[in-house]
Parts: C-alpha cells; sequence; structure tokens
C-alpha cells in the first residue's frame, strides 16, 4: 500500500507540475500559434489526470488536491503575452521555445515512467481499478511526449539555423 | 432544344432530368460577348474552367485575337457540357484594362514601372545573397491552387533542389490540405477514392459541411437532375446555413460551428450499435476497428445532442438513412475542413465508409473534395508540402528516387523534417528567419487569418516580398517586386480536377502587355540561378508546357497518381482523362480501391500518420506494427472543446464561406460585370431569432468584431442557426479608395481582419469558420436592403421585400439539350 500511495502522490504532482507549465508554455509563446492552443489542449488531459488521480487516492488515503494547479496570477499571464507579443517579431525566443519544448517533454518522460511503476504495482497487487486508471490516462502522457517531440524535430532546424 | 436562361437569376439553369443509373444527359451551355453570333467564331480552344475544383470542360471562343465567350464540352464526362455562373462569366475579367502589363518594382517607397530584366536581376541578387549570407532557408515560395501542373511542377523542383528550401506551399493549405491529410490518415496515401459519377449510382448522398450548390454549381445540376428523375437519392446535409442542399435533404443537421466531430462519433455510434457494418469488409481492409468501437461506445445521440446542439432524433435519422444506403456517396468541404478538428472529422467520415464498405464501386464512394481548381497538382507535384509523386519524405528510398528523377544527391532534397506549411512560412517571417517570400497567384493579404498581422507581415522591412499575379492585389500592394502574370487562356498546361479528371486547356488569346505565363516565369528564374545537377547539367532542362508535362510523366512513373499514359495529342481533342493512367491503361481509373486498398504498405505509403489532435507524427516503427499488411485504417478521435468558444464578451459564433458568384479574393469574379453585380459587397447573415431579439432586419448597417479586428456589412436575416453570424469571406480593398486594407475612411471589410491563427494541428489547415464575435448596430437600414444574393443561401425571408437577384439581359445563357421534352426552366 505504500508504494501504491507514493507512486500516485509522485504522480499527481508530475501531472499537476506538467499541467502548469502547459499553461505556462501556452502563455510564454502566445505568437507561436500552434504551441500556444495546443499545449492548452494538453494542458487539458493533465487536469484530467489530476482529478482522477485525487478521486482515486482517497480510497488510498491520500488527500490530494483535485484542483488543477494554481493558475498563474492574471497580470502575470498577461505580462507573460506582452512579452511574447514585443519579442515576436525576433529570431532569439526561438530558442526559448526549445528549451520550454524540451522541458515540457521531459516533465512529460517523467510522468510516463511513473505511470509504468502505477501499471506495474497494479498488476502485481491485482489492482483492477488502478491498472484501469493508468491504462486510460498513460496513453495520452505518451501523447503529450509525442507532440513536444515532434514540435522540436519540425521547428529546430529553422530557428538553430537561423541564429 | 435550346433555350435560354438568366444564369444570374437561376444559377443552376434548367433541368434534365434522369434515372438511377442513367447516363447524365448532355446540355450545352453558351455564352457570347453581346452583339458577338456563333458564326462570327474564328476558333473554339479547348480549356476547362480554374474558378473551382470541378474542373468543367468549355471551349473559349476567339475572334480577332480576342476571347468572346466560352461554350461547354458536351464530350467531357466531369460537366456534359454544362457550366457554372462563374466559368460562363469570368472569362471576360482577363481584358479589365487594368491587368498588369509590365514588371514593377519598388524604388523610394513606391512600386514603379520597369523591365523584365531589372525586374528578375532584383529578385535573383536577392536571392544569391540570402542562400551566401543565410542559406536555403531564409527563402520561401508561397504558391496558389490556381496555376497549371507543368508549372506547380517546375517551382517543386526549382525550389527543391535548386534552392534547396524546405519552404514550399500553396494556398491550397487554405482549402484542400485536410482532405489530403485524411486521405493519408486513412488510406496511407493521398488521392480521390470516388468519382463524379458515383452521384448517377448513389441512393444516398451525404453532403458534409459541403454547399456543393454554390462550391461546385455544375455538380449540384446533377443531383438537381437526378432529383427530378426515377428512383432519386435522399440526401443528408450538415451545414449550419440553410444552404440550397438543406433545402433538398431528407435530414438537415445544423450543429453549432466546431463540433463535427461529436456529431461523427455520435453517427458512428448508432452505425455500430445497430450493426449496420460490413463485418467481411473490415476483416479483409481495415485496422483498427475495435479501437474505433470503443472510442465510439459512449457517443450516444443523446450526448452529441447537447455538444453540437441539434435534435437528438435527427442524429437518429441521419444515422438510419446512411446506414440503410446500398450506394452511400459522402462528399465532404470547408465546413470541416476549415473548422476545428478538421482531419479528425473528415477522417471519421472515411470511417463511416469503411465500415459500411462504401467503397470502390458505383455509387459508393468519399469526395474528399477540393477548394481550388488545381489544388490536386499543387498535391502530385509537392508544392504544396509534401514531396512530388506523393512521395513519403519520411522514407529515405522514396527520397532517393526521387533524387535518381532529378539527377541530385538525396541530400539536395530537404527532408530532415515535413515541409513547411504556409501558416509556419508566415511565422518564420514575422520572425525574420525568412527574408524572402515569392508569392504566385495568390492574395494572402485577403485570405489569410488575421489580416492586420499578415499587412505587418507583407510590409515589414526585413522581409522581400515577390508577387506574381494578374493585377496589383491587395498583396501585389505590399511587394517589393511585382511580376506580370498570363493566365488561363492566355497560356497552356493541364489541370487536375477534385475526382482526378485531368484536362488540357490551350492557350487562345495573347496576354496583355508584357505578361508572361508562370511557366516562363520559374524557367527563367532557374536559367538566370543557374541551377545544376550533380552531373553538372542543367537541373530544369524543359523549356515549354509539353516538355515540362513530359518531365513530370517520369516523375509520377509508378506513382499512384501515374501519368505515363497521358499526353497532351490524347486529351487534345478528347476529353478528360481521371489518373492513374498508364500506357497499358489509356482510358485512366474512375475509381480508387475497387480491389482493396493498394498505397497503405508501410514500404508504399505517402505518410506515417500523425495523431489527429496533437498532429505528432507517428513515425514508421509505430506505423509497422499497426498496420504491417498496409490495410486501410479506421482512426479514432475525442472531440476536444472549441479553443474559442462564444463568450458574454463575444457572444456569436463567426463562420465565414464562398458563394456562388465569387472565388478566391475576387480578383477575377469582382472584374466580372455580371457576378460583381449579382453580389458587389460583403454582408452579414443573422438568424432570425437573433435579428428579432436584438430588434435588428435587413439592411441594417452592423460591424462584427472579434479580439483580432473588425468589418462592417449590411445585415441579412435569414434561416441561419441561431447565435451565429454567416459573413462572405475574400471580399477585399483593390476595389476601394484604400487600396490594401481599411483606413480611417474605409472601414474593414474583409471577413479575415477577424478570423483567429490556428490551425487543425494535424493539416496545418487554418481555421476560418470558429471565431468568437460581437455584433454592434452602426446605423438602421430604413429601407436600405443587403447586397447578399436572394437566389443561394442567404435568401432573405418571406415577405422582406428584397428585390430578387437577376442578372438581366447580359446574364442570358443559351442552353442547347439533345431531347426537348426533358428541358424544363424554372427556378430551384
Amino acid at each position: 500500500m505504500n508504494g501504491i500511495r507514493l507512486t500516485l502522490r509522485v504522480l499527481h504532482h508530475g501531472e499537476r507540475h506538467l499541467a502548469e507549465e502547459l499553461l505556462t508554455v501556452a502563455d510564454r509563446h502566445s505568437t507561436e500559434h500552434e504551441v500556444h492552443h495546443v499545449a492548452k489542449d494538453l494542458a487539458g488531459w493533465s487536469r484530467e489526470h489530476v482529478e482522477r488521480l485525487a478521486v482515486t487516492g482517497r480510497a488510498y488515503g491520500l488527500e490530494l488536491d483535485e484542483s488543477p494547479a494554481q493558475p498563474s496570477p492574471g497580470l502575470l499571464t498577461l505580462m507573460r503575452q506582452k512579452a511574447a507579443q514585443a519579442v515576436g517579431h525576433r529570431p532569439e525566443p526561438g530558442l526559448l521555445l526549445l528549451r520550454d519544448l524540451r522541458d515540457l517533454h521531459l516533465d512529460a518522460a517523467e510522468n510516463s515512467l511513473s505511470w509504468e511503476m502505477l501499471a506495474q504495482v497494479a498488476q502485481a497487487s491485482k489492482d483492477t481499478r488502478l491498472l484501469e486508471l493508468a491504462s486510460s490516462c498513460h496513453p495520452q502522457t505518451l501523447r503529450q511526449m509525442r507532440w513536444t517531440n515532434t514540435m522540436i524535430k519540425n521547428i529546430s532546424p529553422q530557428l538553430l539555423t537561423s541564429l | 432544344m435550346e433555350d435560354s436562361v438568366d444564369r444570374i437569376a437561376e444559377p443552376w439553369g434548367g433541368r434534365t432530368p434522369y434515372s438511377r443509373h442513367g447516363a447524365w444527359p448532355t446540355r450545352v451551355d453558351t455564352h457570347l460577348a453581346e452583339g458577338v453570333t456563333e458564326d462570327e467564331v474564328q476558333r473554339w480552344v479547348q480549356s476547362a474552367s480554374i474558378l473551382h475544383s470541378d474542373g468543367d470542360a468549355m471551349d473559349i471562343a476567339v475572334k480577332d485575337g480576342r476571347m468572346v465567350g466560352v461554350r461547354g464540352r458536351a464530350v467531357d464526362r466531369v460537366n456534359r457540357g454544362r457550366l457554372g455562373p462563374k466559368d460562363l462569366f469570368a472569362w471576360q475579367a482577363n481584358a479589365s484594362p487594368d491587368r498588369l502589363t509590365r514588371p514593377l518594382i519598388r524604388q523610394d517607397g513606391r512600386l514603379v514601372e520597369t523591365d523584365w530584366p531589372t525586374a528578375m536581376d532584383r529578385v535573383v541578387a536577392r536571392s544569391r545573397e540570402l542562400l551566401e549570407e543565410r542559406g536555403p532557408g531564409s527563402i520561401g515560395f508561397y504558391t496558389t491552387g490556381q496555376l497549371f501542373l507543368e508549372e506547380y511542377y517546375t517551382l517543386a523542383v526549382l525550389a527543391r533542389a535548386g534552392i534547396g528550401t524546405n519552404h514550399l506551399d500553396g494556398n491550397t493549405r487554405l482549402c484542400t490540405s485536410t482532405a489530403a491529410e485524411a486521405l493519408k490518415e486513412s488510406f496511407g496515401c493521398d488521392g480521390q477514392p470516388g468519382s463524379y459519377d458515383d452521384i448517377d449510382h448513389a441512393d444516398v448522398i451525404a453532403l458534409f459541411g459541403h454547399n456543393l450548390a454554390e462550391t461546385q454549381p455544375v455538380q449540384w445540376m446533377r443531383v438537381l437532375d437526378r432529383l427530378e428523375g426515377a428512383d432519386p437519392p435522399r440526401l443528408v446535409c450538415v451545414d449550419p446555413r440553410p444552404t440550397r442542399v438543406a433545402r433538398r435533404a431528407t435530414v438537415h443537421l445544423a450543429p453549432r460551428p466546431g463540433t463535427n466531430v461529436a456529431l461523427l462519433n455520435a453517427l458512428l455510434h448508432e452505425t455500430i450499435r445497430h450493426d449496420r457494418v460490413d463485418h467481411e469488409y473490415i476483416e479483409a481492409h481495415t485496422v483498427g476497428f475495435e479501437e474505433l468501437a470503443a472510442r465510439v461506445k459512449d457517443c450516444t445521440a443523446e450526448w452529441a445532442a447537447a455538444i453540437c446542439d441539434v435534435p437528438a432524433r435527427l442524429i437518429v435519422e441521419a444515422a438510419e438513412v446512411l446506414g440503410g444506403a446500398d450506394r452511400l456517396l459522402s462528399t465532404v468541404l470547408q465546413g470541416v475542413y476549415q473548422s476545428h478538428q478538421a482531419t479528425a472529422a473528415a477522417v471519421q467520415i472515411n470511417n463511416l465508409h469503411l465500415i459500411r464498405g462504401m467503397l470502390g464501386r458505383p455509387g459508393a464512394g468519399v469526395l474528399q473534395m477540393n477548394g481550388q481548381p488545381t489544388a490536386q497538382n499543387t498535391r502530385e507535384c509537392g508544392a504544396n508540402g509534401d514531396l512530388p509523386g506523393f512521395r513519403n519524405w519520411e522514407n529515405d528510398e522514396h527520397v532517393a528516387d526521387l533524387a535518381r528523377v532529378w539527377n541530385v544527391e538525396p541530400a539536395t532534397i530537404p527532408h530532415y523534417a515535413p515541409p513547411t506549411h504556409a501558416m509556419q512560412m508566415f511565422r518564420y517571417a514575422e520572425q525574420g528567419s525568412i527574408r524572402m517570400l515569392w508569392i504566385s497567384g495568390t492574395n494572402p493579404a485577403v485570405s489569410l487569418p488575421e489580416l492586420s498581422r499578415i499587412r505587418s507581415i507583407l510590409s515589414g522591412e526585413r522581409l522581400f516580398v515577390v508577387v506574381q499575379d494578374l493585377f496589383l492585389t491587395e498583396t501585389a500592394q505590399l511587394a517589393d517586386v511585382v511580376l506580370p502574370a498570363a493566365t488561363w487562356g492566355e497560356k497552356t498546361g493541364t489541370f487536375t480536377n477534385a475526382d482526378r479528371t485531368v484536362h488540357l486547356s490551350d492557350k487562345a488569346v495573347e496576354p496583355p502587355g508584357e505578361a508572361r505565363p508562370d511557366l516562363d516565369i520559374f524557367l527563367d528564374y532557374a536559367a538566370r540561378m543557374d541551377f545544376r545537377d550533380k552531373d553538372g547539367g542543367p537541373l530544369i532542362p524543359w523549356r515549354d508546357p509539353e516538355s515540362a508535362f513530359d518531365a513530370w510523366k517520369r516523375c509520377s512513373a509508378g506513382r499512384p497518381c501515374d501519368y505515363t499514359g497521358l499526353s497532351y495529342g490524347l486529351l487534345r481533342g478528347g476529353s478528360g482523362v481521371q489518373w492513374p493512367c498508364t500506357e497499358d491503361d489509356p482510358s485512366g481509373t474512375p475509381r480508387l480501391y475497387t480491389d482493396g486498398i493498394s498505397w497503405a504498405h508501410p514500404d508504399r505509403c505517402e505518410a506515417y500518420g500523425k495523431d489527429l489532435v496533437t498532429g505528432a507524427s507517428s513515425g514508421v516503427v509505430e506505423y509497422r506494427s499497426l498496420n504491417p499488411d498496409g490495410k486501410a485504417m479506421l482512426k479514432a478521435a475525442e472531440f476536444m472543446p472549441l479553443h474559442e468558444a462564444p463568450s458574454e464578451e463575444y457572444p456569436f459564433q463567426l463562420t465565414t464561406g464562398r458563394t456562388v458568384y465569387h472565388f478566391h479574393t475576387r480578383t477575377k469574379t469582382g472584374r466580372t460585370p455580371q457576378l460583381n453585380a449579382a453580389a458587389p459587397d460583403v454582408w452579414v447573415e443573422i438568424s432570425e431569432a437573433d435579428a428579432a431579439a436584438r430588434d435588428l432586419a435587413e439592411g441594417d448597417l452592423v460591424e462584427v468584431g472579434s479580439p483580432r479586428g473588425s468589418l462592417r456589412g449590411r445585415l441579412r436575416v435569414t434561416g441561419l442557426r441561431r447565435g451565429t453570424l454567416f459573413v462572405p469571406f475574400h471580399y477585399g480593398y483593390w476595389d476601394t479608395p484604400a487600396g490594401f486594407g481599411p483606413n480611417a475612411s474605409v472601414p474593414g471589410r474583409a471577413a479575415n481582419e477577424t478570423t483567429v491563427t490556428d490551425w487543425d494541428a494535424a493539416s496545418k489547415q487554418p481555421l476560418f469558420k470558429t471565431a468568437a464575435a460581437t455584433l454592434t448596430l452602426v446605423e438602421k437600414g430604413s429601407g436600405r436592403h443587403s447586397p447578399a444574393p436572394t437566389t443561394t443561401a442567404s435568401e432573405p425571408g418571406r415577405d422582406s421585400g428584397v428585390p430578387a437577384t437577376e442578372g438581366g439581359p447580359d446574364a442570358r445563357v443559351r442552353q442547347t439539350t439533345d431531347d426537348g421534352s426533358s428541358q424544363e426552366g424554372g427556378r430551384q
């Protein structure tokens, strides 16, 4: 039980963090339109994972926050967007974008490994509820990773050759 | 029998009814300039229409070196002699007095006339400078869906192997990239499975976001003729507007814009729940059925009804009609492609056909339509974000094969990432990593979303803009070099319509002044740049359209779009032929996938597929494990909430679109007297309920606003769905005193002042149909009317007092049928 609780807690933290990071990146790169819109969509998946982990966690004696990660204060969001627009006509933010996408990828990879662990402990303890949770959420985490990977692959040639 | 019809008042002309499985009767439409009789026509020159994706075959009448009219080609299977209003009248725009006749270059901030060598030297000097200083990634090409095959192919070779840039796309990105992507996702390869002839045989025709009556009027005539004949088809229409299609439909669903995936998942749910599926076909030809069934398991009609805001019983009824069809034809267009989750929705329509086994037989087909006339050619030739001949950029053997055709090293052809799509090219230009953009035959300053942004990019100091066009368009006014181009009727070439039919279009008259065919311009540039192959020979050895066509035939050999059986000789005098067409099979191929799926094998497929929601690439390993034998793929997708939903601040959903009297950015149709008079200015459509609630009426001047910008137009109250506004797109500024954009005295007029910069993650097609908007009254109409036509989806309600749209004597068209008894005039 301790191992399950530990894994749930780590995952809950990881998904909450990723949801927040996706939204932050969406704001910071509001002039990179595809990143902006898709990152928001993907944050929705992590938010949903947070909720489901919190509900499931209760059965294991965990009190996890159901609410999504603390939304960025409105002013900060606005400042990020304004900053993105102000530097939107320059090539250098491309480097920042690549760094952000790389960080998102690593965050999602961490979550993916945690889902893997949860699925394994669920199987070992014949816990169908946990197995179902992992099987329904993990594919979305893998899709988040594939997206960051694809974005990096597609835009890095242009961004890095134009510096 | 002969008959003369006002084809502005009656866009679809008279009826020639025919019965199911019968032959569509011939009706030859002829329109000649006033005072010219048929006897006076000196030559009839073979061509086809480039004002929509049908490719209506026609002959151009020539007298004393001038175009004096057109006549439909009775022998052609696409139109059997019929022409749409744009086909009939828009040829006149070729002779407009404001055609560009000399190159222009920018000097001291102004465009001034110059000669060709000066203009081309400037383009070449800038190209060389950038190649040296910043590399091939600093140069981009943005072309159109209205040039000829030979021109796209030449452009693809010079851009990919000459410059070596990854940045080449067509404005077909805005109209047809979802069609291509959906076909690749389901069948592993682009290429329309069906044929227009399927209209003759279907018992159910489903039109998804496709206002066929206005975008492909001749094929709508075909549907109307079937509706008047024995054993007529039943129509299912999905469209928020009360289109002519909707009025004739057995079931009309008017979903909330942006909810197509929810609706389609419910239709799939109903189809599977009632086991209206062809298990044998699924087993033999597809993979992924279990996942699809699981994905739509909970997508009940009630669930979708809440999201789409349509009655659940109508969804059930539609599913019954679709599920009861014995030959189902579906057509798909911008209501799906330019909307939220475009590819995901289009793929669900393929899925419907695959699980019902409705493919590869007469009447059982899918038409993932194109908006632009030669969109198919940009896709085949690799001028739209694919490699030529539907080669897979991720498959090294395909790239090596292409390198062999071009006699270059494979590394010369950029294939480290997917070819850059148009929206990303504009982003790179905004950012400053693309420094030269060569725009041919299109007008992004009107057609792209968020126009204030596009104008700012195009007019930026850093970006060198070359524009090649017929007129001083809104975009050309912002260019550094303007190259005057010849157009349809002034040059020779071939082009391919949405059902893979290749037509030849011959030169009928000389272009005005020093205007030159696009092919000549590209060849001139290639020669001046001195592009070489790996043996030091010229990279582009061809000199004229026919030798360019022969070069393309070699490139297409063995590919799905095999042209090797075609020649100018075969096409000239005859009629359109559908590819693939080989020497062994010179009559072409009416339908793909008659014997199962043939191009989805991992070694042969054009693409390994993408995640329909995120656009992430799947990669060869995943593709191979999912689809080792190369079957059709049933790809499921979940509904995702809209990116820009209506709010208190922006309560309306704004949708935009084309109408029967205008095309592209009105560069031609706005200069055609009959077409311009029928729809001279932008308007705003609103539902009766919304108008009543806000005390608004026909003719009121209103402002439509979004977070990006605003436009003004007069109001038309129609049967549009509640909460939605419709604005016809592509009214621009060239015919206003403002020039290229709104100014202090000319308010916004283009729909794209308001649309959002957002695109489908899989197809990269921009979303033009899902902006949130406000509506404010500027001034009461006081008896004035909106300029919207009364003959189309913008038809006003009863007792509106709006005078009927008519064309008068100049719009009369002669219609000749073989059998007088079947010819009936009258409105539809």
